[in-house]
C-alpha cells in the first residue's frame, strides 16, 4: 500500500470553510433525495390551509370593522353637516359610503394643513377633506380619494338641499407621501413576512435539530469531530439545511407564483415600503439569518442530548423564547421609531422579524446592511459557543460523575 | 515514503506529557506521558474505564485537555495534521444511508482526499479485502462486521501516516480480526504509524512494539514490551525425579512445589550454577523449561491485581453479525 501524502489528488489539510462544504454537501444531498424533503415541501401546506381559512373569516372582520374612514377638517357647521348628511345618505343608501369623522373643528380665521393631518394621525384616516361643503377638497392617495370622488360629491350635494340643481365638485389633493392607510395596509404586509419567517424558522431549526441528534445515534459525530473542527460541522450542518430550505422556497415561491399570476387581481397585496423586489430578497436574507441564529442554539442543544425526549425537554424553553421574541416584534412593529422596535431589533433572535417588518414599512436601505452585520456577528459567536459546549460536554466516556447523572435525571425525566 | 506533513522528521509520531482531563470533578485521566515512535506499532492497554478513549480523544483534539502538552505528527493542533491521520473510534459509525462507496469516500473528504479520488480509490479497497459486492449497498444493507470493515477502509483512505483504532477487534468475529491484525501489521512495514487501544492483551502481545499499561487514569508503564516482560524474571519450571536430596538447599527459597514440578524465578546468576548444584546432587531431572513473562504477567505486575482483574472480567465480545 502507498501511504504517499503527496499522491496526486490529495489537498492536504482542509480549511475551516472547505471541512464545512463536505458536511454541508452530504447533509445536503443526503436531506434532498430523502423522504424527509417530500415532508418539508408538504410541510407548509398545512398552515397554508389554516392561513387561507384563518384569512377568510379575517377578511370579513376585516371589511366590517376597519372600513376606510374619512377625516373632516372643516368650520365645525360644516364638518357636523357633513358627517349628518353621511348617515342620513348612509341609512337610505344601504351602506357603500367611507366613513366619515370629524378630526378638527376649524375657527373661521384658522387654516388646516390636510396633508399633515393625514400624516399625523396614525392610521386613522384613508383621506382627508377639507374646504367647504361647497367647495370640497379631499387630500389623500391617489387611487383612492379618485373612487371616493362621486361618494364626497353626493355627501357635499346632500348638505346643500340635496338636489341636483347645485352639484359640488370635489377637488382632489393626492398626497406624494404614504398615506397611513397605506401604512395599515403595509403593516398587514409585514405581519404575514413575519408569520411567514417565523414558521419557516422554527420548522427548519427543528430539523437541523434532530438532524444533529441523528448523527449522534448514528455515532458518526465522533469522525466528523476528529476529522475536522467542530466549528465546521456546525455551520456545514446549518448551510446544508438553510440550502435545503432555499431549495424549498424556490418551489413554493413557484407555485405562489404561478397561484398569484393565475389569480391575477384576485389576491391584490399592499406594496412594501422598500418595494417587492427588494422585501422578497431581505425576506430571504433575513429568513436566513433567523435560521442561522436559531439553528446555532438548537445545534448546541443537540450536542447536548442524546435522545429525541431530552431533545424535547431541552429545546421546549427555547422554542418558547422564539415564540414570545416572535410576539415582541409583531408588537414592536405596531411602534415604528419607539424605544420597544429598537430593542426589537437589537435583540439578536427578534432582529430578522423587526428589520423585515421595518423593511414593509420604512424605506431606508442602510438599517438593513447595519442589523445584518449584526446578525452575522452573532451568528459566528454561537457557533462557536455551541462547538466549545459541544467539546466540553458531549464527548465524555467512561463513568458518570454526580454532575453528570443528575443532568441526564433532569433532562430524562423532564 | 515521503510527505509534507510538519513534523516529518521527527521520531516521534505522538508526545504527550502530563494530559489530565477532568469530568465534573471526575478525573478521567490524570496525568498520561506517551512517546510513540513513527512507524511503530503501539498499543493502549487496560481495562474498560482506565481512562484510554479519553487519552485517545484527547490527542486527535476531539477534547481538549485540562493540562498537559502533546504534539501529533509534529503539530500542536491536531486538526492541523488532520490529513495525516487515520482515526477508528469504539462507537462505530457511518450514514445508514449511504452507499459502502460513497461512505469510504466521504470519510476520505473528511480528510482532505477528493471525492472523485475517494471513489476511486473505496472500488479498489474493496476489492482488495474481498467486499467488492457490497460497494453499491447501503451501509444498513450491510451485517455489523461488514459495515466495520467498510469503516476501516474509510479510516485508511487518504493513506494516513497515523492511524488510530480504539478498541478495533471488538465487533469482529476470529477471521477478520485476523484480517485486521494483518493489515495493521502491512501498515506498520509500510512505515505508517498505528495506535491502538484495546483491553484484550493477546492482541497487543501480538501486535505491539510498544505498548502503554493504563490504570486508573494513570500510566505506571510505556515501553517496549519486551521492556514491560523484562519487569519480571523468568520463571523456571523443573521436573525431578528424586523428591529429596541436598540438591534441595541449592533452589530458591521461594520455589514452589506442583507434583513433580518445581516453579521458581529465574535466579540472578542465571541457570547454569543451579544446573551444576541439580547434577551434583543428583536430583534426576526430567524436565527444564525456563518461561519468559507474558505480557499478561507484566500487567498484573505493574497495574496491579485491581486492574489485572478488571481486565480479566471484560470478556472479548462475541463475535457479532
Amino acid at each position: 500500500m502507498n501511504f504517499d501524502l503527496s499522491a496526486p489528488g490529495h489537498r492536504g489539510r482542509l480549511s475551516m470553510l472547505a471541512a464545512a462544504w463536505v458536511v454541508a454537501r452530504r447533509d445536503f444531498t443526503a436531506i434532498l433525495f430523502s423522504r424527509t424533503f417530500f415532508f418539508f415541501l408538504l410541510g407548509p401546506l398545512f398552515p397554508v390551509i389554516v392561513g387561507l381559512l384563518a384569512g377568510s373569516v379575517g377578511q370579513r372582520v376585516d371589511q366590517s370593522g376597519e372600513a376606510p374612514a374619512i377625516g373632516v377638517v372643516m368650520a365645525e357647521a360644516d364638518a357636523k353637516a357633513m358627517v349628518r348628511a353621511r348617515d342620513a345618505l348612509a341609512d337610505r343608501l344601504g351602506g357603500g359610503l367611507p366613513d366619515m369623522h370629524v378630526v378638527k373643528d376649524l375657527t373661521p380665521a384658522e387654516q388646516a394643513d390636510p396633508g399633515e393631518v393625514l400624516a399625523s394621525r396614525k392610521g386613522a384616516f384613508a383621506g382627508v377633506l377639507s374646504g367647504s361643503p361647497a367647495a370640497p377638497v379631499l387630500t389623500g392617495p391617489g387611487p383612492l380619494i379618485k373612487d371616493w370622488r362621486g361618494d364626497v360629491e353626493l355627501i357635499a350635494a346632500e348638505v346643500r338641499d340635496g338636489s341636483l340643481a347645485f352639484w359640488p365638485q370635489v377637488k382632489l389633493a393626492k398626497t406624494s407621501v404614504a398615506a397611513p392607510g397605506d401604512s395599515r395596509s403595509r403593516l398587514r404586509t409585514a405581519q404575514g413576512a413575519q408569520t411567514l419567517l417565523f414558521l419557516l424558522t422554527m420548522m427548519l431549526a427543528g430539523m437541523v435539530l434532530s438532524n444533529l441528534v441523528e448523527e449522534k445515534g448514528n455515532k458518526i459525530i465522533e469522525v466528523l469531530a476528529a476529522a475536522i473542527p467542530m466549528e465546521s460541522v456546525f455551520f456545514g450542518k446549518l448551510f446544508a439545511m438553510l440550502g435545503v430550505s432555499l431549495v424549498g422556497i424556490a418551489v413554493w415561491g413557484s407555485v405562489g407564483g404561478a397561484i398569484y399570476l393565475s389569480a391575477g387581481s384576485l389576491v391584490a397585496l399592499p406594496e412594501p415600503a422598500v418595494g417587492w423586489p427588494m422585501l422578497v430578497g431581505l425576506g430571504v436574507i433575513y429568513f436566513a439569518m433567523a435560521y442561522l441564529l436559531l439553528g446555532s442554539v438548537f445545534l448546541a442543544i443537540g450536542s447536548l442530548a442524546n435522545t429525541v425526549r431530552e431533545v424535547q425537554t431541552l429545546s421546549m424553553p427555547v422554542t418558547m423564547m422564539q415564540l414570545m421574541l416572535f410576539f415582541f416584534a409583531t408588537y414592536a412593529m405596531t411602534q415604528p421609531g419607539s424605544a420597544v422596535e429598537m430593542l426589537a431589533v437589537v435583540l439578536p433572535f427578534s432582529s430578522p422579524f423587526a428589520m423585515l417588518a421595518r423593511a414593509a414599512q420604512e424605506p431606508a436601505i442602510w438599517p438593513h446592511v447595519a442589523a445584518l452585520g449584526w446578525q452575522v456577528m452573532w451568528v459566528v459567536l454561537l457557533v462557536r459557543g455551541g462547538s466549545m459546549l459541544f467539546r466540553r460536554r458531549a464527548m465524555k466516556s467512561g463513568p458518570q460523575g454526580a454532575g453528570r447523572k443528575w443532568w441526564r435525571r433532569v433532562v430524562s425525566e423532564g | 515514503m515521503t510527505g509534507n506533513v510538519s513534523g516529518f522528521d521527527c521520531p516521534l509520531a505522538i508526545e504527550a506529557r502530563g494530559l489530565v482531563k477532568r469530568f465534573e470533578g471526575t478525573t478521567a485521566v490524570g496525568g498520561v506521558d506517551l512517546s510513540v515512535p513513527q512507524g511503530s506499532v503501539y498499543g493502549i492497554l487496560g481495562p474498560n474505564g482506565a481512562g484510554k478513549t479519553t487519552t485517545l480523544r484527547m490527542l486527535l483534539g476531539i477534547i481538549e485537555p485540562d493540562s498537559g502538552y502533546r504534539r501529533i505528527l509534529g503539530a500542536e493542533r491536531p486538526h492541523d495534521v488532520a490529513h495525516a491521520i487515520g482515526y477508528l473510534p469504539e462507537e462505530r459509525g457511518l450514514y445508514p444511508s449511504m452507499k459502502a462507496t460513497e461512505a469510504i469516500a466521504f470519510l476520505g473528504a473528511l480528510r482532505g482526499l477528493p471525492l472523485k479520488e475517494g471513489r476511486r480509490r473505496a472500488h479498489e479497497l474493496l476489492e482488495r479485502h474481498g467486499l467488492g459486492y457490497a460497494a453499491d449497498r447501503q451501509i444498513r444493507q450491510l451485517s455489523k462486521g461488514m459495515a466495520q470493515q467498510v469503516q476501516i477502509l474509510g479510516t485508511l483512505v487518504h493513506r494516513p501516516r497515523l492511524v488510530i483504532f480504539d478498541e478495533p477487534f471488538s465487533g469482529l468475529d476470529a477471521l477478520n480480526q485476523g484480517k485486521l491484525e494483518a493489515m495493521m501489521r502491512g501498515l506498520a512495514e509500510d512505515g505508517t504509524t498505528v495506535i491502538f487501544s484495546t483491553h484484550v492483551i493477546a492482541h497487543a502481545e501480538r501486535l505491539c512494539d510498544e505498548v502503554a499499561i493504563i490504570a486508573g487514569g494513570r500510566v505506571p508503564f510505556a515501553g517496549p514490551v519486551d521492556v514491560a516482560r523484562d519487569r519480571i524474571p523468568a520463571q523456571v519450571r523443573l521436573e525431578t525425579q528424586a523428591d529429596e536430596g541436598l540438591w534441595r538447599a541449592a533452589l530458591p527459597t521461594d520455589s514452589r512445589r506442583e507434583g513433580r514440578y518445581w516453579h521458581f524465578a529465574l535466579p540472578e546468576g542465571g541457570i547454569e550454577p543451579l544446573l551444576r548444584a541439580l547434577i551434583a546432587g543428583e536430583a534426576g531431572i526430567l524436565s527444564l523449561s525456563i518461561e519468559r513473562a507474558g505480557l499478561h504477567d507484566a500487567f498484573v505486575a505493574i497495574a496491579g491485581e485491581a486492574a489485572a482483574r478488571a481486565l480479566e472480567a471484560e470478556k472479548p465480545e462475541e463475535p457479532r453479525r
